[in-house]
């Protein structure tokens, strides 16, 4: 974890109050809706269909124990008992008061939480791989190039009115979980022959009305190079990206109009005119926030330990531990995801009870931290294999040990139109309806990996674009309809799924998404293919055939 | 596509003027009296796009109530029960329409 200073502490007892005077200013009438709207939104409020909506960062995924304590206790003072983690890594609590908002925000602003920058035009929270720090994958630990970006970027004076949002994804694994290639810019850290530290950095990806998989300008950036470069880039796109027009506002619009090549020689000239600047990361400065990152005092244990042989003889114990545990760098010690989709209700959700259980096991078995996935799962990254038997048995009991990562019914979901003011389609009921359909694992198992995503509209916050079965709702003369996409990856093969033909109603996406699967069952190479793998090596036609006869 | 609000106004059948309450975000219906209520039957129901946005213009005068207000359809049976005209509308009446975690 990271440890804040009392420079944050007071930063953001300082900016409650602010809130706490702005709200106040609107409830008396001294501020119209026009003045407040982007005062509420720069602290993540926003007005949804029926009531205030609460977006706190998460930065990076990295939760303490105390913080999601706390969150449980907003979700059940301010709110209606729970809250919905979002593919940004955020949380988001829907029923807020805004007479109410203040009170909520200085009680998460007791534990270093807030919502600045979650919402506006501005550099947003950064996001990276939830495995950060634990993963034997991994180069280094992402977050502290992440961390160094989030204080850079909060607050930025010259980056606060950008043209459009913008959203930064690191990862620092040869698999990314960070999805870095849809991202505004997408950061891969890794080492080049002389084992030095660097990025390469693509620009231009994104979902969205048009999506685009981001391009690589740079092969390598030396990782002490990071700030500078990146602010060569948010000054190029702050010049040339467009602001009148919303729809091609964003950084991808750009990058796409003028091409990689000529976007990257605006970026490379802006870069040395201020590469060795203020900017430039000495060595020093980085190995303060380094240090400032606490990390566990592991202890010497040996992997698969008899009190976890023993327990692999349940077979639902086994049966979790195959789905929901990975390996982890420190030997003796797992990554445990907690799946948050239970079959059959809202993916992402979790009950206040739930995160104090979450917090109370993180802090029993897991050093305190809590990582949130852009899945829209949780992750204790640092279990110790011993304990794993213990830990099941409490998420089991507090219905968070539902077996099912990366399976059929472990659905991306946007809140879609039964919350959010953008949506013109439902997603959680359709997402809920396909996990029924899968509710028996051991099918759900026998179709093995395969992400379904669905969007309630085509801001695409459930990221349909890259699904593997992507679902967008849209709406036509008062009706719901889905498009279905077949094909599209989040990870380091990212690309868009392809249409798979005419939308269809609200009522038939279940069983079209049944006869997809039902499809890849028959015509795939064997158990040894993904639903991917298969789509890739065949095209959708096949699906498009059998499943559109179908209906 | 765009949200009611930045939508070009056309009427072909019943509506009314629905908003968020300022304090809350509840959902309120523009009345009869000028005022706002959280009850659907109590909204002020309009047939004609000129008589939508006479009721839109005297609802947006002041902010301090409800915020953003919105011509919505709206139907109205033969007993003149009145009903939220679209899905959307449904559920800003109803909540979402699954169960909420508890």
């Amino acid at each position: 974890m990271y440890a804040y200073d009392e420079f944050d502490r007071a930063f953001l007892a300082e900016r409650v109050a602010e809130f706490r005077d702005q709200v106040g200013r609107r409830l008396s009438g001294a501020l119209s809706e026009d003045e407040f709207k982007p005062l509420r939104l720069m602290n993540g409020v926003y007005l949804q269909l029926h009531a205030y909506m609460l977006r706190i960062a998460i930065p990076y995924g990295t939760l303490n124990a105390a913080q999601l304590r706390r969150m449980a206790h907003v979700a059940r003072v301010y709110d209606r008992g729970y809250g919905h983690f979002t593919t940004r890594q955020n949380i988001q609590f829907n029923w807020i008061k805004l007479e109410e908002l203040p009170e909520a925000m200085a009680s998460l602003a007791e534990v270093g939480v807030h919502g600045i920058q979650t919402s506006g035009n501005c550099i947003r929270n950064v996001t990276t791989d939830q495995w950060a720090a634990a993963t034997p994958e991994e180069c280094d630990d992402p977050r502290i190039w992440a961390e160094i970006l989030r204080q850079y970027s909060t607050l930025h004076p010259e980056f606060t009115y950008l043209p459009r949002k913008f959203k930064i994804a690191i990862t620092a694994a040869g698999h990314d979980r960070a999805a870095i290639k849809v991202h505004d810019v997408g950061l891969r850290l890794h080492r080049n022959e002389a084992g030095e530290l660097g990025f390469e950095v693509l620009v231009g990806g994104g979902l969205g009305r048009t999506p685009f998989v981001g391009k690589s300008i740079r092969p390598f950036l030396p990782a002490r190079e990071l700030l500078s470069y990146i602010e060569a880039i948010m000054r190029v796109y702050n010049q040339y990206g467009r602001r009148d027009n919303i729809y091609k506002a964003r950084i991808k619009i750009l990058v796409h109009e003028i091409g990689a090549e000529e976007f990257s020689k605006a970026v490379e000239a802006e870069w040395a005119a201020i590469r060795d600047g203020a900017l430039h990361l000495t060595d020093e400065a980085i190995a303060e926030i380094r240090d400032r990152f606490i990390y566990p005092s592991f202890e010497t244990l040996e992997n698969e330990p008899a009190a976890l042989t023993e327990a692999l003889k349940d077979s639902r114990f086994a049966t979790w531990h195959r789905n929901s545990v990975q390996a982890h760098k420190v030997p003796g010690y797992s990554i445990v995801t907690i799946s948050l989709k239970p079959v059959g209700a809202p993916p992402g959700d979790a009950t206040a009870d739930q995160m104090e259980v979450v917090a109370d096991l993180a802090e029993r078995y897991g050093f305190s931290e809590i990582r949130v996935g852009h899945e829209q799962n949780l992750c204790l990254p640092h279990v110790a294999q011993k304990d794993l038997p213990a830990l099941w048995a409490a998420l089991e009991a507090a219905g968070l040990a539902t077996p099912n990562v990366n399976l059929v019914n472990d659905i991306i979901a946007c809140p879609g139109l039964d919350y959010c003011a953008l949506a013109n389609a439902r997603a959680i009921p359709v997402a809920q309806e396909i996990a029924k359909r899968f509710a028996d694992l051991d099918r759900a198992r026998g179709v093995g990996r395969l992400h379904i995503n669905i969007s309630g509209c085509i801001n695409a916050c459930g990221h349909h674009h890259v699904g593997h079965i992507g679902i967008l709702g849209v709406e036509k003369n008062g009706q719901e309809f889905y498009q279905i996409t077949l094909g599209g990856r989040a990870d380091e093969h990212a690309q868009l799924g392809t249409l798979l033909g005419p939308a269809v109603s609200y009522e038939q996406v279940p069983g079209l998404v049944e006869d997809v699967v039902d499809t890849y069952m028959e015509l795939r190479a064997g158990p040894h293919e993904l639903f991917i793998d298969t789509v890739a090596r065949l095209g959708v036609e096949p699906f498009k055939e059998r499943v559109y006869a179908a209906h | 596509m765009a949200a009611p609000q930045q939508q070009k106004l056309k009427v072909n059948g019943p509506v009314a003027v629905t908003a968020n309450r300022l304090t809350d975000g509840a959902v309120v219906w523009r009345t009869k009296a000028g005022g706002w209520s959280v009850e659907l039957v109590d909204a002020a129901i309009v047939t004609t796009a000129d008589a939508a946005l006479a009721l839109l213009a005297e609802a947006g005068k002041r902010d301090l109530d409800a915020v953003g207000p919105y011509v919505a359809p709206v139907t109205v049976d033969d007993q003149g029960t009145i009903g939220p005209g679209n899905l959307r509308e449904r559920i800003r009446v109803a909540g979402p329409t699954f169960e909420l975690p508890h």
